[in-house]
């Protein structure tokens, strides 16, 4: 008998598949989310995907909120950009409200919307290489975020789930320190992005686990209702921000980085690019703010903008409209009103109906997690175990936007 | 290619399927439409095969529960990336017969939205490959998104719908 051969009976364990539940809490998924693998060997013949395990029902709960109490709720979606959330909500309902807001609230409201989409990228990104071994990149460039996190404190008080902002602008100014921090940031912050390109970009190690692996095609990301990062790696230009320019973007000058193949590789390059551009647009904004009237951080809509305490406090008008918008009793149009902003994974859409209520009649999160995931099971089907880690790595599934 | 316009669009459906479209409103300038769930899979197989207009990509599914009338609205958001327009399209369908045909036929992106509705809504998309829950536990035995189900516990007096302003 041959030793070296091995001899596969039929009742053997290794002529068999092997079932494998990858997650739900899992250090590979970097989220809570369930797969179950039928492996043969390293390679994966099938997979069910099962998610749902942090389903907090926020579309119910905003039912039953006025619309300033949901700004927290959709911090809770994609938690690693909460302020594009907040934003993308605060402008769902200043539509509705048919509310014209300055262009310094814009300029201020675009910085720190590409400041969160760079943090988002970072992480990512910084994640891909982890997650093929290269852990001294994920350190280099992961102190950056946490910059990002000072600015956010800086400019209101949280860091993670930020609830940044109010209905009609922002809840304060920016103040010199949060200028200086950011201008720091765009000083430091190319230096180590380049020092973390040089050091992947054209690795060898990681070129040969990226390069060609969970390649997608156009049309199967498109059908599978792809957005952001992801479809874009496959060569479609879109992004929210110039097709429907929202939040003035379209005064900036910034590219839409797009890839060719749609493989893992690409997706990490337009990443990569998408923080140049970022860079590119906080630089500009910081230029354009400076020829803006001072002191302007919200529109002049005392019926739906929360007066400052010292109004309230000396001001029957303030006090008044005080009450009424903690309350919730602010006249919006009985109307629908669908608004979608460039989220770090894609197109954030929210569906709100209104019917004269205090609260919502209804709201849906168009979630782009949730959108993208689906089609992981289905591309996992021949692909080598350790491949469809980085695969899903480079999709950026964030558990709470998948579940909301 | 130039941007679509509203009126290029209903004309466009107007010449096609005549009365089967009701209820055309442009709020806030997105062009929203109904139709019967006979005629839903036709339509979005137009919108989307139409060359001149292109709807090549399905932005969302949701539902909308209505009580008092009984009904439940399905809402699809379309867009068309060519063109840069987007649709809404409603279909009202009774809450006791809670079925429409599954437009994961078109895009396979409706798979996951569709579960998600049936999940919150109970809606059957009739066709669909796994029709299954998504979100809750398969055991919940009820849709949550339905209004009939409050959101805490219904004795509680300070959360009565009347404060809330309905």
């Amino acid at each position: 008998m041959n030793h070296n051969q091995p001899v596969y009976t039929d009742n053997d364990p290794q002529s068999e598949l092997v079932t494998l539940n990858l997650g739900p809490t899992h250090p590979a998924t970097h989220g809570v989310f369930q797969n179950v693998l039928q492996l043969d060997g390293e390679r994966i013949v099938s997979g069910v995907s099962t998610i749902g395990y942090i389903h907090r029902a926020f579309e119910k709960i905003a039912e039953h909120r006025p619309f300033y109490q949901i700004t927290p709720l959709t911090d809770r979606l994609n938690y690693c950009s909460s302020p594009i959330n907040n934003m993308g909500w605060h402008m769902t309902v200043e539509k509705l409200l048919n509310i014209q807001i300055p262009k310094r609230v814009d300029y201020l409201r675009v910085i720190i919307m590409e400041l969160s989409r760079i943090a988002d990228h970072i992480i990512c990104n910084t994640i891909i290489a982890q997650d093929t071994g290269a852990t001294t990149t994920f350190l280099y460039l992961f102190q950056f975020r946490e910059h990002i996190y000072e600015i956010y404190e800086e400019v209101c008080g949280a860091r993670l789930t930020t609830n940044i902002g109010r209905i009609g602008g922002l809840e304060r100014d920016f103040n010199d320190i949060a200028f200086a921090k950011i201008n720091k940031f765009l000083k430091e912050f190319p230096k180590a992005l380049k020092e973390f390109e040089s050091l992947l970009n054209r690795n060898r190690i990681f070129i040969d686990r990226t390069a060609g692996v969970a390649e997608v095609t156009q049309e199967n990301a498109l059908s599978y209702g792809w957005t952001g990062p992801l479809l874009r790696a496959t060569g479609v230009d879109y992004d929210v921000r110039t097709s429907e320019p929202y939040a003035s973007y379209q005064d900036f000058d910034f590219e839409i980085p797009v890839g060719t193949s749609g493989d893992i590789y690409d997706r990490y390059l337009v990443r990569n690019e998408e923080m140049w551009q970022s860079v590119r647009i906080i630089e500009q904004a910081m230029e354009k703010i400076k020829s803006e009237p001072k002191g302007i951080f919200h529109a002049d809509v005392p019926e739906f903008y929360l007066p400052g305490k010292e109004e309230v406090y000396n001001n029957m008008e303030a006090l008044i409209y005080h009450f009424k918008i903690v309350m919730g009793e602010i006249d919006a149009p009985k109307a629908e009103v669908y608004h979608a902003v460039e989220g770090g994974n894609g197109e954030l859409g929210f569906y709100l109906i209104n019917d004269g209520g205090r609260t919502p009649y209804r709201l849906h999160f168009r979630r782009p997690s949730f959108i993208n995931y689906s089609m992981f099971a289905k591309m996992s089907e021949g692909m080598l175990l350790s491949d469809a880690i980085i695969n899903m790595s480079s999709m950026n599934i964030i558990a709470g936007e998948l579940d909301a | 290619m130039a941007k679509a316009t509203n009126t290029e669009i209903i004309e466009l459906l107007g010449e096609r399927f005549g009365e089967q479209l009701f209820d055309v409103t442009e709020p806030y300038g997105l062009l929203t439409f109904s139709t019967t769930k006979d005629k839903v899979i036709a339509v979005l197989s137009f919108l989307k095969e139409n060359g001149k207009i292109d709807f090549n990509f399905l932005t969302d599914i949701t539902a909308v529960h209505y009580p008092e009338k009984n009904h439940i609205a399905v809402v699809y958001h379309l867009h068309s990336m060519v063109r840069g327009i987007r649709v809404r399209l409603k279909v009202f369908i009774h809450e006791n017969e809670p079925t429409i045909p599954t437009a994961s036929t078109l895009w396979n992106a409706a798979n996951w939205m569709e579960r998600e509705t049936y999940d919150f809504f109970g809606v059957k998309f009739e066709g669909h490959p796994d029709l299954r829950r998504i979100l809750n536990m398969d055991d919940l035995g009820v849709h949550p998104m339905l209004k009939q189900y409050p959101l805490e516990d219904p004795n509680r007096v300070d959360k009565k719908d009347e404060y809330f302003g309905r």
